[in-house]
C-alpha cells in the first residue's frame, strides 16, 4: 500500500485511454467487475494515478471514494509508478529464516531507499513480496520477471550492475 | 460433451499415443525459476535434430515435489530421475539416452544411483512414504491438454455424478468419507455442502479458495499448476450437489502460471462441454469464472474473500448469517480450498470407505505440506494423515542441512505454531496439532535449526499480520500492533519482564475479540514460542542475550587474540573502519563502530572472529 506524495506528474496517451475505455465496456453489467478493471487499468498505465481512478469512477458509475478504497486496500495496486527494473524480495517464511532480512536490508542500503520507493533517476524500485513460490531456492529476489535463487548478500553487486 | 461415451472415446484416444519415451520436465514455479523453459527450448532443438520426433514426446508437467534439486526431468517409461539438469547436459541425455538407450548416470539423482541398478523413485526416500491422492496427476500429466487429464479418468467422477447420483447421494459420500477442509480449519467438507444444500435460493455459487497467502505455502499453487481440472471438475461436481450453476475460483495473482493453466484449463473444459449448458446431455449447467486477488491475506478469510469477489475492500463480515446461507451476492456460497477439491473426484469413484481407510480415526485421508526451510530436501510431499513430523523431517525431508540440530517445525503459518523436537513423534492430525499448540493450517511447514531466534520468528510473524491485517476491528487493527512493539523491545534488549505480562494478556484478548480468524489468531506464534522456548524470551529480556546469535542489538562481535594472525584482511573488509590492529598482531573490534554485518566473520580464514 502506497500513501506518499504523488510525484511524478501524470502522462496517460490517448492510446491508453482508449484501451481503459474497452476493458471498462468489457466488463459492463458484471457484478465486482471493479477490480478486474483496476488490474487491467494497472496493467495499461504500470500505476494506477489519481487521474486514471477518476476516469474509471465516470465511466462505471462508481464514487471515487470506493475507487480510491479498494486502489489502497490492496497491495497489489500501486499509486506511484515503479522503477524501470522492479526488485520484490521475498520475505515469506522459508526465505526468511535462510537470510532474505539481510538481502532486503542491504539492498535497500545499496539503493538508498526503503521498501516501496523508488531510486530518483526511476531505475530500481525495492518491494518485499510474500512468498514467490521458489521455496527451493530460497532466499530468492525477482527483478521485472527474473528470479534470483540461493542468494547471499555477496552476489548482489553483480546482480544490480547487469542493469547498469 | 453429449454422453460419458464422448468421454470415454477421449480418454481412449489419448491412451494410444505411443512414443518410445515421454520426457517429462517440471514447469512449476520452482523449476520454471531454476531455468526449466531453457532446458525444454534445448530438448526440443536437439531432438529435431537427431530426428526423433516420432520417438520422443516432451511433456511440460507439473510439480514433481522435489523442488530442491530442479528443473527435474523424468524419462518414461522407466522413469529415470535426472535431477539439477543444466542446458548443456542435454545433448549427452539425447545422444546417451534417447538414442543409446543408456541413462547418463552422473546426472542422475544421486540416491537412486547407490544400488547395482537404478532405483525407481517410488524407493527411494523422498517418495517411498508418500502416497499421492491430491497430487495423482501432478508431475504425470500434461497439465494444458484436456485429453490427458481425461486420459487419466479425468471428468469421470463428474459423468457418475450426473448420470447416475442424487446431488443428497453426493453429499453422503463427502460427509462419509470424512474429508475435511484442507485449508486450515479442518471443517467437515460434506456438512458444509448440507447446509448450502438445504437454503432454497434462485442462485447458489460455488467458490474455490486458490489465495493461497500463507508465506511459505505453495500446495494449492503446485495443484493449480499441475492438475487444474481436477479443481474444476470437483467445483462442478460440488454444483450439482448444491444445487448451483456458477463457481468462482479466488486465485492470487502472483501465481502467473497457475492463472495461465486455469484460464486455459476453463476454455478447454467450454470447448468439450465439460463446463457449460446442459453437461452430458443431463440438463445440469455449470460454469466458472476466474477472480485474482490482490495481494491481500485477509481475503482467504472466507467472507473477506467474498467481499473481494463482488469488487469491494476484502474486509470480513460478521458471521452468522454463514456463507451456506448468504455468502456472495448475498446468496447461499459454499468455499472450499483447492487440495479440499483436488480429493473430490476420486473420493466419488473409489468410494467414500476408501478415502475414510487412510489417516487417523478423526483426520481422514493425506495431506500436503510444503517443506521449506532448513532441510535437505525442501519441496511438496504427500503423506496419509498420521504420519509423524520425525517421517517427514527426517525421512522424506532427509534432515536438516550442515549438521545443525532440529530446534522447531512451524505449521500453520502466521495463524499457527512451533513444535519442538520433543513432539516429534506426534502423529499429524488436525486435532493432534492443536494440542500441542498448533495447528494444521493450509499445509506449509517450516523447519528451524539452532541458528534460528524464535523471538525473532514471533516477531516476524507479527510484523506480517500488522501489514495485512485489514483494520477493520480494533482488537487486530491495535492489538498487533502493540504486540509487535513489545517484541521489538525484547529483540533489542530493552524489555522488562512487566513487558512480557502485557503481552501474554494482549495475547488474550486478540483471540477473545477479533472479528475475524486473521485476528484471532495472530496471537499463537507468540504464544506457542512461549509455551515452547520461555528461556529464549528471558534471555533477551533479563540476560540481554540472544541464544540463537540473531537478534543484531544483543550480539557483539569479537576477535579471538589466540587465533588472529593478524592478516588485516578483517580491517579491509569492514564498511564502518571499525578493526583496529597492526600487520602480524591481534585485531580488535571497535564495538561503538561496530554495524554487525559479519562480513568480517565470513571473511576471517583462521576462524578467529566470533559472536556472543
Amino acid at each position: 500500500m502506497s500513501e506518499k506524495k504523488q510525484t511524478v506528474p501524470f502522462s496517460g496517451t490517448k492510446e491508453q485511454e482508449q484501451a481503459l475505455r474497452e476493458v471498462i465496456a468489457g466488463h459492463k453489467d458484471e457484478p465486482g467487475a471493479l477490480m478486474p478493471v483496476l488490474q487491467k487499468a494497472q496493467e495499461i498505465y504500470g500505476y494506477l494515478p489519481i487521474e486514471v481512478q477518476k476516469m474509471i469512477s465516470d465511466q462505471m458509475g462508481i464514487p471515487m471514494e470506493k475507487i480510491y478504497g479498494v486502489a489502497t486496500f490492496y497491495s497489489q495496486f500501486n499509486l506511484n509508478p515503479k522503477g524501470r527494473y522492479r526488485i520484490s524480495v521475498c520475505l515469506g517464511t522459508a526465505c526468511y529464516v535462510k537470510g532474505s532480512g539481510d538481502i532486503y536490508n542491504a539492498l535497500m542500503e545499496k539503493l538508498g531507499i526503503v521498501g516501496g520507493e523508488c531510486t530518483p533517476d526511476g531505475k530500481f524500485s525495492l518491494d518485499a513480496c510474500r512468498c514467490v513460490g521458489a521455496c527451493g531456492l530460497a532466499p530468492v529476489m525477482m527483478i521485472n520477471d527474473e528470479v534470483y535463487g540461493r542468494l547471499t548478500v555477496d552476489d548482489i553487486d553483480d546482480i544490480l550492475a547487469k542493469y547498469e | 460433451m453429449k454422453s460419458l461415451e464422448e468421454l470415454r472415446e477421449i480418454r481412449e484416444n489419448a491412451k494410444k499415443k505411443t512414443s518410445r519415451y515421454r520426457v517429462h520436465v517440471c514447469g512449476g514455479t520452482g523449476c520454471t525459476s531454476s531455468g526449466s523453459p531453457r532446458i525444454i527450448k534445448r530438448l526440443t532443438e536437439e531432438i529435431q535434430a537427431n530426428g526423433l520426433e516420432e520417438d520422443v514426446e516432451i511433456v511440460k508437467t507439473g510439480c514433481f515435489g522435489l523442488c530442491a534439486l530442479g528443473p527435474i526431468m523424468i524419462v518414461h517409461p522407466e522413469g529415470t530421475f535426472y535431477s539439477m539438469v543444466k542446458e548443456d547436459d542435454i545433448p549427452e541425455i539425447v545422444r546417451e539416452h534417447l538414442v543409446g538407450g543408456t541413462p547418463v548416470k552422473r546426472l542422475l539423482y544421486e540416491e537412486t544411483t547407490k544400488a547395482d541398478h537404478i532405483l525407481p523413485l517410488e524407493e527411494t526416500n523422498f517418495y517411498k512414504k508418500q502416497h499421492r491422492v491430491a497430487l495423482r496427476n501432478c508431475g504425470e500429466i500434461s497439465p494444458e491438454h484436456i485429453e490427458e487429464y481425461i486420459g487419466t479418468g479425468g471428468y469421470e467422477a463428474l459423468g457418475k455424478v450426473l448420470t447416475t447420483m442424487t446431488p443428497e447421494e453426493v453429499i453422503q459420500v463427502v460427509l462419509d468419507s470424512g474429508l475435511r477442509g484442507r485449508g486450515g480449519a479442518g471443517f467437515p467438507t460434506g456438512l458444509k455442502w448440507r447446509f448450502a444444500a438445504a437454503n432454497e435460493a434462485d442462485q447458489k455459487y460455488v467458490c474455490c479458495n486458490a489465495d493461497e497467502g500463507d508465506p511459505g505455502a505453495f500446495m494449492d499453487r503446485s495443484v493449480l499448476e499441475g492438475d487444474p481440472h481436477v479443481v474444476l471438475e470437483a467445483m462442478a461436481i460440488a454444483g450439482y450437489a448444491i444445487g448451483a450453476s456458477q463457481g468462482y475460483i479466488y486465485v492470487r495473482a502472483e501465481y502467473p502460471i497457475a492463472v495461465q493453466r486455469l484460464e486455459i484449463a476453463i476454455r478447454q473444459a467450454r470447448e468439450l462441454g465439460l463446463l457449460g449448458d446442459d453437461i452430458f446431455g443431463t440438463g445440469f449447467s455449470f460454469d466458472i469464472g476466474l477472480r485474482l486477488g490482490a495481494g491481500a491475506f485477509v481475503c482467504g478469510e472466507e467472507t473477506a474473500l467474498m467481499t473481494s469477489i463482488e469488487g469491494n475492500r476484502g474486509e470480513p463480515r460478521p458471521r452468522p448469517p454463514f456463507p451456506a446461507l448468504k455468502g456472495l451476492f448475498q446468496k447461499p456460497t459454499i468455499l472450499n480450498n483447492v487440495e479440499t477439491y483436488a480429493n473430490i473426484p476420486q473420493i466419488i469413484l473409489n468410494g467414500a470407505e476408501w478415502f475414510a481407510s487412510m489417516g487417523t480415526e478423526k483426520s481422514k485421508g493425506t495431506k500436503v505440506f510444503a517443506l521449506g526451510g532448513k532441510i535437505n530436501n525442501t519441496g511438496l510431499v504427500e503423506v496419509p494423515m498420521g504420519t509423524t513430523l520425525r517421517e517427514i523431517v527426517e525421512e522424506i525431508g532427509g534432515g536438516v542441512p550442515n549438521g545443525k540440530k532440529f530446534k522447531a517445525a512451524q505449521t500453520g503459518g502466521p495463524s499457527g505454531g512451533c513444535i519442538p523436537a520433543e513432539h516429534l513423534d506426534v502423529p499429524i492430525d488436525y486435532d493432534n496439532l492443536i494440542a500441542i499448540g498448533s495447528m494444521m493450517g493450509s499445509g506449509g511447514l517450516i523447519v528451524m535449526d539452532e541458528d534460528t531466534c524464535m523471538v525473532d520468528i514471533a516477531k516476524f510473524f507479527l510484523e506480517f499480520t500488522v501489514d495485512e491485517s485489514c483494520g477493520k476491528c480494533t482488537p487486530c487493527r491495535i492489538g498487533t500492533r502493540r504486540m509487535l512493539e513489545i517484541l521489538e523491545k525484547i529483540t533489542k534488549g530493552q524489555a522488562t519482564l512487566e513487558d512480557l505480562d502485557k503481552l501474554e494478556e494482549l495475547c488474550e484478548h486478540l483471540a477473545a475479540n477479533s472479528l475475524c480468524a486473521l485476528g484471532q489468531t495472530a496471537p499463537n506464534p507468540v504464544i506457542s514460542t512461549l509455551r515452547y522456548f520461555r528461556d529464549e524470551y528471558i534471555a533477551h529480556i533479563v540476560d540481554k542475550k540472544c541464544p540463537a546469535g540473531v537478534c543484531k542489538d544483543l550480539l557483539q562481535y569479537r576477535i579471538d587474540a589466540d587465533k588472529c594472525k593478524g592478516c588485516t584482511l578483517c580491517a579491509r573488509t569492514c564498511p564502518a573502519d571499525a578493526i583496529v590492529g597492526s600487520v602480524k598482531e591481534p585485531h580488535m573490534i571497535n564495538q561503538d563502530k561496530c554495524l554487525k554485518c559479519g562480513a568480517c566473520m565470513e571473511k576471517c580464514r583462521f576462524g578467529a572472529i566470533y559472536k556472543e
